[in-house]
């Protein structure tokens, strides 16, 4: 993976660059010490890695303020920080950069019951969102499935989804409003407690920009009441068609479940032989989950289980206690660390429409055989965003290099079938490269376009999202 | 002019000499835009449509009654319920998918389900230099560099013209109920709302109307969904509205009624005002503060939609903001003329940022030009 060079004379005035963060921040929110910025060398994807000239944590928007003005006026890259969970590399720092973590700003500044809303720091876990209103009857409804540990900047920047977007939404559609600090260090309001822009739709560009536009420090979160309850089915297929043909009928059929889950037989064995869930050995599992009052729910099921049931499954399981509910959620929730078990992996997120699921499934296991690294399935099906989770040997040489071509493959494929590189984990330094397969120059120069307004030095994040040589005239540009 | 394909409308618009007025069906010009028509009807038709997962693919210029009618035959629905403007405006002509998505569009059931930006999974535009850009695509999650779709969606036509959309539809409901309560003062009926949105029972309309046909106040709380299940919620919301005053409760659809379908396309549409003369505003606030900053608007009707979050305000004209003063929100003047802008003017460093980006998008200041800033 390429990165851009540092700039050497970043390089050289690092120490004048900590004393004037150093200046406007408490003690011990700059860390400069070469053995401590080792602590923010990496994100989730842990492939990659190099320490930041210095990290930064501040506490409240007039810091980040502060922090963005010096970084500004001296010509210094900023890398924003959630909690570091990205699976893009969206955190990925670059050896000139101020790493700017909003670790430290996690705080809930408003709860509105009467307007449903919540505003929040944005260093916030997804979590702690629903939980400071929870014991009211509330919830935040994105649900990323790193939630106990991702900041809403992180979820804001990469407009993260979760299991039960079908119903509602990813995070742009429960988004209200954001307090930001634009590059030259300005603060800036856009949206509120009310809906829909007055002006332009800014909250929607921002949302998913991947902290390339601003650092969100604030953010006011829609927030909705509790369903009375909710109840999962699992049902097993012998085929990837016939299960991917359920999705669709149970769709048509007009209910709308809350998830759709899809396991195929690498990840069902996979998470059998570490959680031992009790699932079937079949080709294709789904986890389907309606939610409202008991009654409501048996009649939604009785439809679901009729469709289901058409189609011939090796098993039909309906959860008739909150004990098996969980029980079926066990496996799906252990998946990943049950195929980390096996070997390290790697996890795309390219989402295809709902109607290419079995041919895409048989092109990867086609594609598994011949880079001869296996891989597992599991994922969102409702909306078609899939999770092939391919395993490699890190320690092995040339296994990751392989399994990244294999995985380029796949998110070809993806976009070959009407669908796109990435439904929820955002491009990073991961796809970025892999940009021309879905959009044109021109498409990219409409999207860099909109960077050149907020950032026109291209200071902010630049090295992501975009291929290195579609976006370097302007990154050159904004080197001093 | 009317421009055949996407490549018509590119020549046309690196040919163009002067501003462009982009029209669909021409049913929602809330100001008059001076410059070259630009026609966008004959770019029509659906591209793609996959029931199975619920994506639409249209060109702009397809008529709305074309999509919903494919939509109906597949038991499904545009669910962010568009409003028709023609009778408020007195304008005829056919609503354009492209018009409705420019402006994004929306009506009762945004509370719930979310705005027309929300169901929007792609656009094709060709900008105001000419180029041919497309964005998102027709999935239903897609992070895939910056989201210029919403960007777009509400833009009005000002940063590109929209050649084709591609739109996440939902299944139809099989019943629709409403719980409906009588005589309460605005304060209340928004309370009253509140607690319907905030309770677990699904509530896909919420609408006040302080002056009904009958003259008295009714506030109208909807529900959607299989039958039982809405008979259920609204028994439970009945319960739960007690303590503001007496209900009644309509199962199914009758010939007339609030809460009809009927009813709800009377609300969506603000057809209360199509007859009246006088400006009409549109307000979006946070629910809770809605009562007083009716208060302060000295208006001749008003019409409280999305739990109070939405206001439509007629008014005998003048700048309606000036009442306002400095407030959490939005004001856009939809029907009415004088020097008051029809959007909300921006906070400076917003519009220092909106500028700047129709500065990128259409260089020349070409599209629709002067409509929003």
């Amino acid at each position: 993976m390429k990165m851009p060079a540092p700039n050497a004379s970043v390089l050289s005035r690092k120490d004048q660059i900590v004393s004037r963060l150093q200046a406007v921040l408490p003690e011990n929110a700059v860390i400069s010490d070469v053995a401590e910025t080792r602590a923010y060398e990496c994100d989730a994807l842990t492939a990659y890695r190099c320490p930041p000239l210095c990290a930064v944590l501040p506490a409240n928007t007039q810091e980040v303020a502060a922090v963005m003005k010096i970084c500004h006026d001296m010509g210094v890259p900023v890398v924003p920080r959630g909690s570091g969970t990205s699976l893009a590399g969206g955190a990925l720092p670059t050896a000139d950069c101020v790493i700017l973590g909003v670790a430290k700003m996690n705080g809930v500044i408003e709860t509105n019951y009467p307007d449903r809303y919540i505003t929040v720091q944005t260093g916030r876990t997804n979590l702690s969102v629903t939980g400071a209103v929870e014991e009211d009857g509330f919830f935040y409804a994105p649900d990323p499935s790193s939630q106990l540990a991702c900041a809403i900047a992180g979820n804001i920047a990469m407009n993260s989804g979760g299991a039960h977007c079908l119903k509602y939404g990813v995070t742009t559609n429960n988004l209200l409003g954001v307090t930001m600090v634009m590059m030259d260090g300005s603060i800036v309001d856009i949206g509120g407690a009310y809906m829909d822009a007055g002006g332009l739709d800014l909250l929607g560009v921002i949302c998913g920009s991947e902290g390339q536009l601003g650092v969100v420090t604030e953010a006011t979160l829609r927030i909705l009441p509790k369903p009375e309850g909710a109840r999962p089915v699992l049902m097993g297929y012998d085929s990837n068609e016939v299960a991917g043909q359920v999705v669709t009928d149970i769709i048509k059929a007009g209910v709308l479940p809350v998830a759709i889950e899809f396991m195929d037989r690498p990840c069902i064995e996979a998470t059998e032989a570490f959680a031992k869930a009790g699932y079937p050995m079949c080709e294709a599992l789904l986890i389907v989950e309606v939610e409202g009052s008991d009654a409501e729910i048996d009649a939604q099921l009785a439809l679901i289980m009729e469709i289901a049931a058409k189609h011939n499954p090796v098993e039909l399981r309906e959860a008739k206690s909150a004990d098996e509910a969980a029980r079926i959620w066990l496996g799906r929730k252990s998946a990943f660390g049950a195929m980390g078990q096996i070997n390290d992996y790697m996890c795309l997120d390219g989402t295809i429409p709902v109607s290419q699921l079995p041919y895409v499934l048989r092109r990867i296991g086609e594609m598994s055989k011949e880079y001869g690294l296996g891989v597992g399935n599991v994922f969102h099906a409702g909306d078609g965003n899939m999770h092939p989770l391919i395993l490699f040997d890190a320690n092995k040489p040339g296994d990751l290099e392989l399994c990244e071509a294999f995985g380029a493959d796949i998110l070809k494929l993806c976009v070959e079938v009407g669908g796109c590189l990435t439904g929820e984990h955002g491009v990073g330094i991961e796809k970025r490269d892999l940009m021309h397969t879905q959009y044109y120059p021109v498409d990219l120069e409409a999207q860099m376009a909109v960077k050149d307004v907020f950032d026109p030095a291209w200071l902010l994040n630049a090295a992501k999202v975009f291929p290195l040589d579609s976006s370097e005239a302007r990154r050159a540009a904004g080197d001093h | 002019m009317t421009p055949q394909t996407e490549q018509d409308l590119s020549e046309l618009i690196k040919d163009a000499q002067g501003p462009l007025s982009i029209q669909g069906g021409g049913t929602r010009s809330y100001a008059h835009v001076a410059g070259d028509k630009v026609d966008m009807r004959a770019m029509s038709g659906i591209t793609l449509y996959e029931p199975g997962a619920m994506t639409i693919v249209a060109k702009a210029g397809t008529p709305l009654s074309e999509i919903n009618a494919a939509l109906a035959a597949e038991n499904q629905r545009l669910a962010f319920e568009p409003m028709d403007h023609r009778a408020l405006l007195g304008s005829t002509g056919e609503p354009t998918i492209g018009g409705i998505v420019a402006a994004n569009i929306s009506g009762p059931r945004r509370i719930s389900v979310g705005a027309c930006r929300d169901f929007l999974l792609g656009v094709r535009f060709v900008d105001g230099a000419g180029n041919i850009v497309k964005n998102g695509g027709r999935v239903m999650k897609n992070v895939t560099g910056y989201d210029l779709v919403k960007l777009m969606s509400g833009a009005y036509g000002t940063l590109g013209v929209l050649t084709e959309v591609s739109l996440k539809v939902l299944p139809n409901v099989a019943q629709t109920g409403c719980v409906m309560l009588h005589g309460l003062n605005d304060a209340l009926a928004i309370k009253a709302m509140s607690a319907a949105l905030g309770s677990p029972f699904e509530v896909t309309g919420a609408a006040h109307l302080p002056q009904s046909i009958q003259g008295d106040p009714i506030t109208m709380i909807r529900i959607e969904g299989f039958d039982a299940s809405v008979k259920y919620r609204a028994d439970r919301l009945r319960d739960l509205l007690k303590p503001f005053g007496d209900t009644t409760v309509q199962i199914g659809e009758t010939d007339d009624g609030y809460g009809t379908h009927k009813g709800w396309k009377w609300v969506r549409d603000v057809t209360a005002f199509s007859d009246q003369p006088g400006d009409v505003w549109r307000i979006s606030v946070k629910p809770s503060d809605a009562a007083d900053i009716v208060a302060k608007l000295d208006a001749t009707a008003v019409q409280y939609d999305w739990g109070g979050g939405l206001i439509w305000a007629l008014t005998d004209g003048g700048d309606l903001r000036a009442k306002l003063g400095d407030f959490k929100g939005h004001a856009t003047r939809i029907r009415g003329a004088g020097d008051a802008p029809v959007f909300h003017p921006e906070p400076t460093p917003i519009a220092t940022i909106s500028a700047g980006l129709r500065a990128k998008f259409d260089p020349r200041n070409i599209l629709n030009k002067g409509l929003m800033a």
